[in-house]
């Protein structure tokens, strides 16, 4: 099986997957949770009879809350959205619920205003920038004396480049499901991506390693062909360091709590796309450079 | 140093490691021999998962100096956490963040029931009382029964009044005309000068306690019965103490005032369901990545199985000492490192393998192999680190365990890898033949 050969197969099926993430992105956007919008989040089970959720709305209404969303969970719980609250007017939504009853158990609550909202939203911008950026510079730096045939900077650039790939995949994923299932994006998504950054590019390293050592011993004077062995000569390391991941990613999605189901689904998406960038986008991105900027010079 | 005995000494370690995590299991072992037993303490558990409040209020200093605002921040900080200990809360969280020109802070209760009462009087105005000793019968028994663990919030030496801040209508700073020392000038409205009067009187040659928020702040002798109306504390004061003081009583509120921005509250009962979930799928990630390794690996797949079952309680160990302060996604963080920790052991088993096909023996494959993975472990694990520590600034303390657990796990694994592996590899060194073969795979 020649990788790097078939490069022009890999780049399209990867092309289709981002394009259509993009418009995932684009058209439907993700759904932000109230870590990012600001809003009350109310979480009570019900011992006994759960009414429904225009009940649980009716219930509410004296309190003139404007827009409340209602959402069954699990058996007997039940999530109450809306904007943000201060704490005497929670008291009262509950004492509203709970009635002349004492079945109704305050699971969570959660209220955030608006300033930590918009804070939070910021601040994971300049994080995955400055991930980024971060770890362009420390490949460039960890294979700066690697200059030819394709210089150091290259290197990072395109392990940046099969980076932004892993990550806008599985906000694609989100796009999607956020908007046919309603699943919402909180602050531990973008942890998630973030992880999948470190995870992503501790893969390509090792491929790009591989590179940089063939290339000092001169096993080759075209540097597609030592670019194609260090690959072979990866593949099942690869997968098997993946495989370990994706199996406690696995376990973490089946076994764990809810809170970081999607949070799992996000590292098991990443991680996938992850290291199938590293063995067929990046190293194949470097030859088709190297190819085009030496078409360019000659 | 010779790799057997090194092998020895990590395994021991290892089993150290694992008794401190498990204290209960290592005690009942430990009963038999006198004079040893392992310390038993408790990992510290995130509010997500042993349910508790955290909040977040912001401090509006428009109208103190620029210079004098980190030290109002500090003083609304010890108020607020002198508050917040009333409730016999467990380690409570109380800490000041500042970001650009935002002034916060934040405070984190594990395991109150009743969030509203805790924002109540967090919220609430200075609580200054007068309080009248307690006959001495009375404060010995109470000082008994306190040895015994009861009756712990019961103070044994004063009985609260009825004069409170409530009647205070001013408070003023003056300084004795003898000492030069600061005194505090308190002067009561009406009803309050009436108490203070009849609390004198009865309390002539006694000690009358002036607390402030459950603090002693003085007791002087009452020497005749005051009526007034003005009260004076005078004590070891400084004159910024003082000056305080009068400003604190005065404005009726805290240093600076404050607003409720965020509220998160999660029940006890959730927190603990979401404790059990964790763990479980800690327990079945490892034993999962365990298979793998030993059907894939063989022998040297055990030794890795052994090296990661050392960094597991290691790791543990780790997070109980320090202590790290564990949340579902730091339980997350800390089974992913497990999945990274194996990562390293593979790279240097594929080097091995490729030099053993390459034609090395044995020992100098090993060797070869270690030499060869190590540049590709240091450089792909410090791009994680990179991220954990950007994570650790991006985020709230709920994902600041998951980059702390990620952390932390990364650096050990680095050494499990590096010194564990390789020490038992080198301690099981055999001889060539079809058995080691086999054993270690190399025929593939």
């Amino acid at each position: 099986m020649n990788i790097i050969g078939a490069r022009n197969i890999s780049y399209t099926v990867s092309g289709i997957f981002v394009v259509a993430s993009v418009i995932a992105l684009l058209l439907w956007g993700l759904r932000l949770g109230i870590d990012f919008t600001g809003g009350s989040l109310l979480e009570i089970s019900y011992t006994q009879e759960r009414p429904s959720n225009v009940v649980i709305k009716d219930i509410l209404a004296p309190l003139e809350l404007g827009e409340i969303q209602v959402q069954q969970t699990g058996e007997k719980g039940v999530l109450v959205r809306t904007r943000d609250i201060p704490e005497e007017t929670h008291q009262r939504m509950l004492s509203l619920l709970r009635g002349d009853k004492t079945d109704v158990t305050e699971q969570r609550f959660v209220s955030i205003g608006p300033t930590i909202g918009s804070e939070l939203k910021r601040k994971a911008i300049y994080a995955l920038s400055l991930a980024i950026i971060m770890i362009v510079l420390y490949i460039a730096w960890a294979f700066r004396k690697v200059s030819q045939p394709v210089s150091s900077w290259k290197y990072g650039i395109v392990a940046i480049l099969a980076l932004v790939h892993d990550v806008t995949i599985p906000m694609g994923l989100f796009a999607y499901l956020g908007r046919f299932y309603g699943i919402e994006v909180n602050a531990l998504f973008i942890t998630a991506l973030l992880t999948v950054l470190g995870f992503s590019v501790h893969d390509t390293i090792v491929i790009f390693d591989r590179i940089r050592e063939n290339l000092r011993r001169h096993t080759s004077t075209d540097f597609e062909e030592t670019v194609e062995v260090s690959v072979q000569e990866n593949i099942v390391r690869s997968i098997n360091t993946s495989l370990t991941l994706l199996l406690v990613l696995a376990t973490l999605f089946f076994f764990g709590g809810e809170s970081t189901k999607y949070f799992s689904l996000t590292l098991f998406v990443g991680t996938v796309f992850g290291t199938y960038s590293s063995i067929f986008i990046a190293s194949p991105l470097l030859v088709t450079w190297q190819r085009w900027s030496a078409s360019r010079r000659g | 140093m010779n790799a057997r005995l090194l092998a020895i000494m990590l395994l021991i370690l290892g089993v150290v490691a694992g008794a401190f995590d498990a204290p209960a299991y290592a005690n009942r072992v430990l009963e038999r021999i006198p004079g040893i037993s392992m310390p038993t303490r408790p990992f510290r558990l995130g509010l997500d998962l042993q349910g508790g409040t955290h909040l977040v209020y912001q401090a509006d200093v428009s109208k103190v100096a620029a210079a004098e605002v980190s030290e109002s921040m500090e003083g609304l900080r010890d108020v607020i956490e002198r508050r917040v200990n009333l409730f016999g809360v467990t380690e409570p969280v109380v800490q000041v963040e500042s970001t650009g020109d935002n002034e916060r802070l934040i405070v984190e209760l594990a395991g109150v029931r009743d969030i509203n009462d805790a924002i109540r009087l967090i919220g609430e105005t200075p609580f200054l009382e007068f309080r009248t000793e307690r006959p001495e019968k009375e404060r010995n028994a109470i000082l008994e029964r306190q040895k015994q663990g009861e009756q712990l919030n019961e103070d044994a030496f004063f009985i609260p009044t009825e004069l409170t801040g409530q009647y205070l209508k001013r408070a003023e700073l003056s300084f004795d005309n003898v000492t030069y020392q600061p005194v505090v000038n308190l002067v009561f409205d009406d009803a309050g000068s009436d108490l203070f009067a009849a609390l004198t009187e009865a309390q002539v040659g006694k000690q009358v306690a002036i607390y402030l928020d459950g603090q002693a702040i003085s007791a002087p002798v009452v020497r005749q019965k005051i009526t007034g109306g003005t009260a004076q504390i005078s004590g070891n004061f400084t004159p910024d103490e003082a000056r305080q003081l009068v400003r604190r009583l005065n404005s009726g509120a805290l240093p600076v005032p404050i607003a409720l921005i965020s509220q998160q509250s999660i029940e006890a009962s959730l927190g603990v369901e979401a404790f059990n979930q964790s763990v479980r799928a800690g327990v079945y990630g490892l034993l999962a990545v365990a298979l793998f390794m030993l059907l894939w690996y063989r022998l040297p797949g055990l030794v890795a199985v052994v090296a990661l079952l050392l960094y597991t309680a290691c790791m543990l160990a780790l997070f109980k000492a320090i202590p790290v302060t564990l949340t579902a996604a730091g339980i997350a963080g800390f089974i992913l490192s497990i999945g990274m920790a194996v990562d390293a052991n593979i790279l240097i088993f594929e080097r091995f393998k490729e030099e053993m096909r390459a034609g090395r023996g044995m020992a100098s494959a090993m060797e070869e192999g270690f030499q060869r993975a190590w540049t590709s472990i240091r450089d792909s694990n410090v791009s994680s680190l990179i991220t954990a520590v950007i994570l650790y600034w991006f985020g709230s303390s709920l994902i600041q365990g998951f980059a702390v657990t990620l952390g932390i796990g990364i650096v050990v694994s680095m050494f499990s890898a590096i010194v564990v592996t390789r020490t038992f590899l080198r301690a099981m060194r055999m001889k060539e033949g079809k058995i080691s073969r086999f054993l270690f795979n190399t025929s593939s």
